[in-house]
């Protein structure tokens, strides 16, 4: 392993060559490194800088949720509360409405997604003429910012003069200032699963597809030797074959959906009332609203919690599927 | 082979009338898609009152006022004082002046905009930087668990930013990197560097133990046989990698409203407090979203053949 500190001196041409256009001091240092030397020095600055923003910040916020402590009055003197911030959050009907609100989005996004994208992989599958491109076409939405994107939906949901209720309202007839999108307690969680679904249907698609094209072409010609229904191939071949690329989707669309902040934040603000209001949003209300950072902090750990359980789950099925 | 010829004639090729049924849903899709965009574009080139027409006007005389109440601001004025003033400056000196205001002077886009663009590069270079060492010894040394190395630093990225954000916010008031653009660069590349650590650790990994090591053995050392044979070869997966970065810190939203109020706020938190009198400034908020979104259009389209690896993590390869 360590070949190159043992041989340049016998063959030193290149590596001189080399060492000239760098300091001398320097190489000479690094020339001594062993591969486990520079192993280590390679990997870390990433983990340092992760434990400093990361970690320590995550250590920290433990420490508040166990205290009364308030980031608007800096001075007020820390008294320890044990864990009645954990007792509270778990038994406020407020919380348990946040993370209905999450699930109703989650459940949603997801099924919407999952269908349509699977559905647009399937029919790219075909490869009619032109396909790469009208691919990259319906890409674009899940490269923008969803803040941006948010933004500007809450612009098209205008009741009248926005082009959302207009397009309803050609296809029903139901007159466009008679809805608002944002202003209802029961349409509101349906216009944050529409913006998210058509952001994001595109990603859940570009998976799928991957594990479409994974199927060899034999297998169906196999299933067509033996002649099985195209239906049946479908559910026998087809289905089955892809469900780990579609799993993939639904658990990294589940994670970031569980997350949601941005687009939720400026399209209804969790709004009216607190019928779209997410966890993070929640989240974000009661740590830099109401300024309750000890109550916030244990808050964030619970949702910690969760997604870690989450990501643990995903990182799993994520080795099985590169393991095919 | 045989596999390739029996391609050729399959008994499965999809037949000509379902290729044309399907390019018809998946074009019906795809224009359907673009319609919230093409009406962010439009209604940049609309007049205020053109943008709040109801109904909605798909039809309408172009005009520049949106991107000059974007770039501008304005303050109302008696006809007689703008009267005074002598014939206007510029197209959007003269388009201000019809609604009875003159241009008080340059607006916070511009400074919003060059705030992102010198966070995202900022931060993009350094998480490339460190995740292209991080990941080259993931890749090529045997590192004492490396799955769990590998599983924590995923999972910084899994967090919820606002959970990560108070400890922040607190950290960053008392190191006074609140509002600078140095404390985002620096969060921005611990979240990005997750993500190019995995990413450039599968194109690392793609590139031939052997070609280092012949390196080696014609007396190149470890370090020189990385900069001089290993990072030419890792080229391509670097850019896609650092489009990648670009992309997520152009985008960032969360901590950038939440760190950022002045001095080094992007543009995303800046975007929807553009207001005109007596609300919205619909066109400049088009104007201004467009502008903003242009990058991303290029990007996407640079992208197209690594996207799949990038939003994965690159667990799926094609």
């Amino acid at each position: 392993m360590s070949m190159a500190t043992t041989e340049e001196g016998a063959r030193g041409t290149i590596a001189d060559q080399a060492a000239r256009t760098t300091a001398p001091a320097l190489t000479k240092r690094i020339r001594g490194l062993s591969d486990k030397a520079i192993a280590w020095v390679f990997i870390a600055p990433t983990i340092v800088l992760l434990l400093a923003i990361n970690i320590f910040p995550l250590i920290w916020t433990i420490y508040l949720s166990f205290t009364n402590y308030q980031a608007n009055r800096p001075n007020r003197p820390i008294t320890h509360v044990g864990t009645k911030w954990y007792q509270d959050i778990l038994s406020s009907p407020d919380v348990w409405a946040a993370m209905q609100a999450t699930a109703h989005f989650v459940f949603w996004t997801i099924l919407l997604q999952t269908l349509l994208g699977f559905g647009l992989a399937y029919l790219l599958d075909r490869k009619f003429r032109g396909h790469a491109f009208w691919t990259t076409i319906i890409l674009i939405p899940m490269m923008l910012s969803p803040a941006v994107v948010g933004n500007f939906w809450k612009f098209l949901y205008q009741p009248q003069i926005g082009l959302f209720n207009t397009i309803v309202s050609f296809f029903t007839g139901i007159p466009p200032s008679s809805f608002e999108m944002l202003g209802s307690v029961t349409l509101s969680p349906w216009s944050i699963i529409i913006v998210d679904t058509w952001m994001w249907t595109p990603y859940v698609m570009l998976i799928c597809l991957a594990g479409l094209r994974s199927i060899p072409d034999y297998i169906y010609e196999a299933a067509e030797v033996d002649r099985a229904s195209p239906f049946r191939q479908f559910w026998s071949i087809t289905l089955p074959m892809a469900l780990p690329f579609i799993m993939l989707a639904v658990l990294f669309r589940g994670i970031e959906n569980f997350k949601m902040f941005d687009m939720v934040n400026l399209l209804t603000g969790g709004g009216p009332g607190s019928t779209t209001e997410v966890a993070s949003i929640t989240l974000k209300r009661e740590a830099f609203e109401k300024w309750r950072t000890g109550y916030s902090s244990a808050f964030a750990i619970i949702l910690f919690v969760a997604v870690f359980g989450l990501a643990n789950i995903y990182v799993k099925a994520l080795n099985r599927v590169k393991q095919r | 082979m045989s596999q390739a010829l029996t391609t050729a004639h399959s008994v499965v090729a999809p037949t000509p009338l379902s290729r044309r049924i399907a390019a018809t849903l998946v074009i019906v899709y795809a224009l359907v898609s673009m319609i919230p965009l093409a009406w962010i574009l439009m209604t940049g080139f609309k007049t205020p009152p053109d943008s709040i027409a109801y109904p909605p006007k798909l039809v309408f005389e172009p005009s520049l006022e949106g991107y000059c109440n974007l770039f501008t601001t304005r303050t109302r004025q008696t006809a007689e004082y703008i009267e005074s003033l002598g014939p206007p400056q510029s197209t959007c000196d003269e388009i201000t002046r019809k609604r009875d205001m003159v241009i008080a002077g340059p607006s916070n886009y511009v400074p919003r905009f060059w705030n992102s663009l010198v966070i995202a590069f900022g931060s993009t270079f350094c998480a490339v930087s460190l995740g292209v060492l991080a990941a080259y010894a993931f890749s090529r040394f045997r590192i004492p668990l490396a799955d769990d190395l590998l599983f924590f630093i995923l999972s910084t990225r899994m967090m919820p930013p606002i959970a990560v954000a108070i400890p922040i916010y607190l950290m960053y008031r008392k190191l006074g990197l609140s509002d600078t653009a140095l404390g985002m660069i620096l969060l921005y590349t611990a979240v990005n560097v997750s993500l190019a650590v995995w990413l450039l650790k599968g194109f690392i990994d793609e590139i031939p133990k052997e070609y280092e090591e012949a390196a080696m053995i014609d007396g190149y050392t470890r370090l020189h046989a990385f900069f001089k044979v290993v990072l030419p070869q890792a080229a391509t997966g670097i850019a896609a990698t650092a489009i990648f970065c670009l992309i997520f810190a152009w985008n960032e939203y969360a901590f950038a409203v939440l760190l950022t109020s002045g001095e080094a706020q992007t543009a995303p938190p800046f975007i929807p407090t553009i207001i005109g009198e007596g609300g919205m400034d619909w066109p400049a908020v088009g104007a201004g979203t467009t502008l903003f979104l242009i990058p991303l259009l290029v990007f996407t389209v640079l992208l197209r053949k690594h996207l799949l690896r990038g939003i994965t993590f690159g667990a799926v390869r094609k």
